[in-house]
């Protein structure tokens, strides 16, 4: 049923951190990985060793520049997948009824026995989190790992999405966002976390958390006080030296042809 | 948007074929025997091979029968169901029609309206998407149901009809065009509120995530072509509505309506390739490419 749930028991979702993404896509590289030999069909790639390599993931790693009215730019690494947002544009779309918003914890999932492939759920998705299996010809999507957080068979520390549980920065977070008293609620209330294209009022679930600014340190050189130049003019004995000598009239400065560089060719002075 | 050419068969032929349906189940012209057998013939040939070309972009097309099962939400959905109900009625009208020598009035102008339902729907396909700010507007589906009506007429000898119905339709295209050129700017999403870093300076894309390209960029990103998008709008509107209509005031000759049509057709099918080819989706923008 592509009506979406008006209500969902958990809000199952990311938290983002931007700050803390040093953009090594290790997370993009599990979740392939992970999601390739688990839920629906494998995720493949064309022509993978090839001169135009292209292939199906469910996340992805930007990079943006920003560029502050005053100061350097900084560079800022930005993962993407699906946001499982509550006001999901990609589920009404689904005319076979194959993508659906589960009322239990509110993932988006799509059923891939059920989806003929129109691609219009990707139309109406404006984060880009869909993409249509060129091999298998069915819609592939984040799911959350739903077939790690319930997994019995597992670790229990394993029992999160592949891209949390292998990002080495800690830049990923998971829980449910429906407990005002969950890690990911409390972590982006604190961080003030964000939706992205919230004029488009998806409703996304996951949050990313903006990175903090950065330090504006004064420039403090402990070195400095003793390299600056000692006394420009020289005085005493050596001052004394140097007017006597200036006041020495030079065969150059006799002539009125006198250049600069036949001063140094001088041999008598 | 990647200008399947599928889909602009689909949106073209089906639009054509179902605003001829539409003339015929109101009885203009009432026709039976041969000749609505022929009329009908051409109506039915041009919706269905646009509805079976539609099929052709579809990952899964033998899965085909589950997109009648969502029209609670899903205006694909909607399509699908309203289309083969317009099909089903008209097919019983045409019977009537071609084999029985009567008119069974009420079923014709109930499936003129499906008709003009389906082409609606099929613009509300694209007219409900956020994410392609050109195409949200109520002008979209009035466009599509003008096109539509104005081809059908010509197509079913409906002359007067066509004369007002081919200026009308072409205003609304030049309107059309005239607000898509602003409408991306004008529905404010930029990498600015796509990232959320915009409060804090200039946002520029940096590095792609990948080095290769992706069905997202093949799909959203297309932008072959655009350089040309005023000569093809000056073409589209020449073959589709100018010509078309300067023919009408010829005296009637089905060779007459032979060439109208197929001109129209040819600039319709130039105006659907811009509708998808100069359509921005917001996901560009992730990628700088807006």
């Amino acid at each position: 049923m592509t009506t979406l749930p008006k209500k969902t028991d958990k809000k199952l979702g990311l938290v983002i951190d931007l700050d803390t993404c040093v953009g090594c896509h290790a997370c993009v590289v599990s979740c392939k990985g992970w999601n390739t030999e688990n839920y629906g069909a494998p995720l493949s790639d064309q022509d993978a060793y090839g001169a135009n390599p292209s292939g199906t993931f469910l996340n992805r790693v930007h990079s943006y520049e920003v560029q502050p009215e005053d100061g350097p730019a900084q560079l800022i690494h930005f993962p993407k997948s699906c946001l499982h947002c509550e006001d999901a544009p990609c589920v009404t779309v689904c005319p076979t009824g194959a993508s659906y918003k589960r009322v239990e914890d509110g993932i988006v999932l799509v059923n891939e026995r059920d989806c003929i492939g129109c691609g219009l759920c990707a139309w109406a998705c404006p984060y880009g989190a869909r993409e249509l299996d060129a091999a298998e010809g069915v819609m592939k999507k984040c799911t959350l790992c739903v077939d790690r957080i319930y997994n019995d068979n597992l670790p229990e520390e394993d029992r999160v999405p592949a891209c949390v549980r292998t990002c080495p920065a800690g830049a990923r977070h998971f829980g449910d966002f429906a407990d005002p008293e969950s890690h990911v609620s409390k972590l982006s209330a604190e961080r003030e976390g964000m939706d992205l294209m919230p004029e488009l009022g998806t409703k996304p679930v996951n949050q990313y958390l903006p990175p903090r600014p950065k330090d504006e340190m004064e420039q403090i050189d402990v070195l400095a006080p003793y390299l600056t130049p000692v006394a420009e003019e020289p005085n005493g004995f050596l001052g004394w030296l140097d007017r006597a000598l200036d006041a020495i009239p030079s065969r150059c400065e006799m002539r009125s042809d006198c250049a600069v560089s036949d001063v140094r060719k001088t041999e008598d002075v | 948007m990647h200008p399947a050419p599928s889909v602009i068969v689909f949106t073209t032929l089906s639009g054509l074929g179902f605003g001829m349906l539409a003339w015929l189940g109101l009885g203009f012209p009432l026709v039976t025997g041969w000749v609505a057998f022929a009329m009908f013939a051409l109506a039915y040939a041009l919706a269905v091979g646009g509805l079976l070309a539609s099929t052709f972009h579809l990952g899964h097309p033998e899965r085909a029968i589950k997109a009648f099962s969502q029209w609670r939400s899903s205006w694909l959905s909607r399509e699908g169901v309203v289309s083969v109900a317009t099909l089903t009625v008209m097919a019983l009208y045409a019977a009537g029609a071609v084999f029985f020598d009567v008119h069974w009035a009420l079923l014709g102008w109930i499936g003129a309206g499906l008709s003009l339902l389906t082409v609606f729907c099929t613009a509300m396909i694209y007219a409900q998407l956020d994410t392609v700010p050109r195409w949200k507007t109520p002008l979209t589906p009035v466009l599509f149901v003008l096109i539509s009506m104005a081809g059908g007429a010509l197509l079913a000898g409906q002359i007067w009809a066509a004369m007002v119905l081919f200026p009308v339709a072409a205003i609304c295209q030049v309107m059309w065009w005239l607000r898509g050129d602003g409408a991306f700017k004008l529905a404010g999403s930029t990498l600015a509120t796509a990232t959320g870093l915009g409060d804090r300076g200039r946002v520029r894309a940096f590095e792609p995530p990948h080095t290769g390209t992706n069905y997202l960029l093949r799909e959203f990103a297309f932008e072959v072509g655009r350089k040309h998008a005023d000569k093809l709008r000056v073409i589209a509107l020449t073959l589709g509505f100018v010509i078309p209509f300067s023919l009408l005031w010829l005296p009637f000759s089905y060779a007459v309506v032979l060439i109208a049509g197929l001109s129209h057709l040819a600039g319709i099918a130039a105006s659907r390739w811009l509708f998808f080819a100069q359509a921005e989706h917001v996901v560009g923008l992730y990628y700088g490419k807006r």
